[in-house]
């Protein structure tokens, strides 16, 4: 007994390093980024992330799988109740240590019980949608390979948790029924109770075995799954949370001012002001960062549209409302986000490899291309979709502002407009004077 | 304004027409609507003229942050000259711009939409509307997204259109999920990326399913890309695309 004990332990505090040690390196990652101040409205990110984080109000403006999500999302948070009494008993040697509560406790262990029952059931429907229901947002081309593989192991790992925390109570139940030493009676078994028959005619030691067996099977799928998040889609559970309170809080078609131009615009208006002092570069990952104009890799870009890139599920909910996409158009809003996330990843892997950012000749445009980033009418359907506030467009504004201002690459049609802009105050070819020619019509 | 500016007077509103509803020929008659409307009204206001330059929007979203800055401090030095408060347009991106870009410039005014200044003119009754010729007509309205999703809009154009007698209907997609027309963010002025089809036409198939006699826009923009859109599918005989305005100047015989 206290070799297993120590042995939970020791792996219980190998899992919980690991898992620090994979999220000082995701925060490492997206403080690559450029420094933002965001701290303003308190009060007001607060009731988003309440709104929007954990009651979940843009999931359900698609009923049933938001309500299903919901069911998934409830259990697992009310589930854990369960899970910290599993580390409790496991660490001590104790059994069902809650039991003292009594009729509180039955309540519990019965609520558990159907919970698990609804996300069961709830990951088999997504599994369906997923694998049977073409569902084209499931199957466009930035879903090809991991990304869908992702989606499935994470619902099978769920199903395969749940089924292990059913049979687990039932095999229990069964040796307290036989009243076999450290087997107490307590709790309510809505569910197990029917699965208890099923294991009710094998000898003493061989359910003994089972209950064991699913109790390590369960307990470590759970530590095994908490360190895969941070590989996976599903970080979403974690990271909705301080992203909805990041999120922006401004009208959606804001696009972010730059305050370095406004220097240089108004010291050539006006000669007398003198020109903005360059900006001092950044130190990023032992190299020292110089200002670009919009951005050309992770680097240029806020450190909350890295966050967001973390925070991304997947669900393509964007790319299903984006006018470009539903006409075909290459740009997909979930693409640019999964660039992104895959590109800081990336350049993650090779700063903790050679210590330093050494530059790899690549960057987000290796990934996304000016179609994809012409393709966009910034008219913000994808941030109305999204159910964690993520903001696709400001990736796309910083993008083409490098496109434009650093590299002069535009399409010639802009160019056009931009001379129009530039020579006659409009983007068409019509002189100043011509502004008030609707005057004299009738 | 100038003029204004001389005589000492202060006008109630600035209207800024914007390049669209300067130069665009389609798009002048919505200002001239406006203007119609804003006379019917007793309303003070006035206009730049050369002095008005182009807001920059499309400059910035087209990522020529530099340009946009160059458009938007001359105008903020010119309406802060004449000591401008409170701003009417007929253009949803030059609202967003006005309002929500410029405070970061040192410009911050009133600015409104015209579907909102229209629906106060109308609520404080400084203009009435017969709505006798648009009975038993449908009206549908095509959400502008830099009003719409953009600056939180939906109600104030359909208050307005309530005040004619037709039915108003609602598109599949509309309000928070209403479908962009394809113009926005500086796409109005190329082509489009190559795809399985245009914007607007999936917009205008959308709009003509709702089978209105009557598609009522909001952006001199949306106006331009559903008109194309009701030709693409031969229905310009059956169907014509409004802006609001147009269809109070017309309710209220202006």
């Amino acid at each position: 007994m206290i070799v297993a004990q120590a042995l939970f332990g020791v792996l219980l505090i190998a899992a919980i390093a690991l898992f620090a040690r994979n999220i000082r390196r995701v925060m490492r990652n997206i403080n690559l980024g450029k420094p933002e101040i965001i701290n303003d409205r308190k009060a007001e990110r607060w009731r988003t992330m309440a709104l929007v984080a954990l009651g979940q109000s843009k999931m359900v403006v698609r009923p049933v799988a938001g309500f299903m999500h919901i069911l998934i999302y409830v259990g697992f948070v009310i589930i854990n109740l369960e899970v910290l009494e599993i580390v409790i008993d496991g660490l001590f040697g104790t059994h069902r240590i809650g039991a003292f509560l009594g009729g509180f406790y039955d309540l519990l262990i019965g609520s558990f019980e159907i919970l698990a029952v609804g996300v069961l059931l709830a990951c088999v429907v997504f599994i369906t949608r997923r694998a049977l229901l073409q569902l084209s947002r499931f199957h466009k081309p930035e879903m090809k390979g991991w990304p869908s593989k992702d989606a499935m192991i994470i619902l099978v790992t769920e199903i395969a948790l749940m089924g292990a925390f059913l049979k687990l109570n039932a095999t229990d139940q069964v040796l307290a029924q036989r009243g076999i030493e450290h087997y107490t009676t307590a709790g309510s078994y809505p569910v197990s109770s029917m699965l208890q028959p099923f294991f009710s005619g094998m000898s003493d030691g061989t359910v003994l075995a089972f209950e064991r067996f699913f109790w390590w099977f369960h307990i470590l799928g759970i530590l095994a799954f908490l360190n895969y998040l941070p590989y996976s889609k599903h970080f979403h559970i974690i990271l909705a949370f301080p992203n909805v309170w990041y999120s922006k809080l401004e009208p959606r078609t804001l696009v972010s001012n730059m305050p370095r131009i406004t220097g240089e615009v108004k010291s050539m208006i006006d000669p007398s002001v003198p020109p903005p002092e360059p900006a001092t570069p950044r130190m990023v990952a032992g190299v020292e960062m110089t200002e670009r104009f919009g951005a050309k890799d992770v680097f240029d870009l806020s450190w909350k549209s890295l966050l967001d890139a973390y925070s991304c599920t997947e669900c393509g909910r964007c790319t299903s409302e984006c006018p470009a996409n539903l006409t075909g158009k290459l740009l997909s809003p979930r693409k640019i986000m999964m660039d992104t996330r895959d590109r800081l990843e990336e350049v993650g892997k090779a700063i903790d490899a050679k210590g330093k950012w050494e530059d790899d000749g690549k960057s987000l445009h290796s990934r996304i291309s000016e179609e994809e980033l012409w393709a966009c009418t910034t008219c913000n359907a994808c941030t109305q979709a999204c159910p964690v506030n993520i903001d696709p467009v400001g990736i796309i504004m910083e993008m083409r502002r490098y496109k434009v201002m650093e590299e002069s690459s535009t399409r010639p049609a802009l160019t056009s407009m931009f001379n129009n802009v530039e020579n006659n105050g409009a983007p068409w070819a019509f002189g100043p004077d011509k502004r008030m020619e609707w005057t004299a019509e009738g | 304004m100038s003029e204004f500016a001389t005589s000492g007077e202060v006008p109630e509103v600035l209207f800024w027409v914007g390049c669209a509803g300067s130069f665009d020929d389609r798009a002048r008659k919505i200002t001239k609507a406006f203007v119609r409307i804003l006379n019917a009204a007793k309303v003070k206001f006035a206009v730049l003229g050369q002095e008005e330059t182009c807001s920059g929007d499309p400059a910035r979203r087209a990522g020529n942050e530099f340009l946009f800055q160059m458009q938007a401090l001359q105008n903020v030095t010119v309406l802060n000259g004449y000591g401008v408060k409170r701003i009417v347009t007929a253009c949803p991106h030059c609202f967003n711009t006005l309002k929500n870009e410029y405070p970061a410039l040192g410009g911050s005014y009133e600015v409104m939409h015209h579907t909102q200044f229209i629906n106060t003119l109308l609520k404080e009754g400084r203009i009435k509307v017969q709505g006798g010729d648009f009975a038993g007509k449908r009206i549908t309205f095509h959400d502008p997204c830099y009003l719409g999703r953009g600056n939180g809009e939906y109600e104030a154009p359909r208050e307005v259109l309530l005040k004619l007698d037709a039915a108003l209907v609602e598109l599949k997609r509309s309000k928070q999920n209403g479908l962009c027309c394809g113009a926005g963010g500086a796409q109005m002025f190329k082509e489009a990326e190559p795809g399985a089809r245009e914007v607007n036409h999936e917009r205008s198939e959308e709009a003509l399913a709702a089978s209105p006699n009557i598609i009522a826009a909001g952006c001199p923009f949306c106006n331009t890309m559903l008109t194309d859109g009701v030709k693409h599918f031969n229905k310009e005989g059956e169907v014509v695309v409004k802006d609001v305005a147009e269809l109070i100047a017309e309710a209220g015989e202006l």
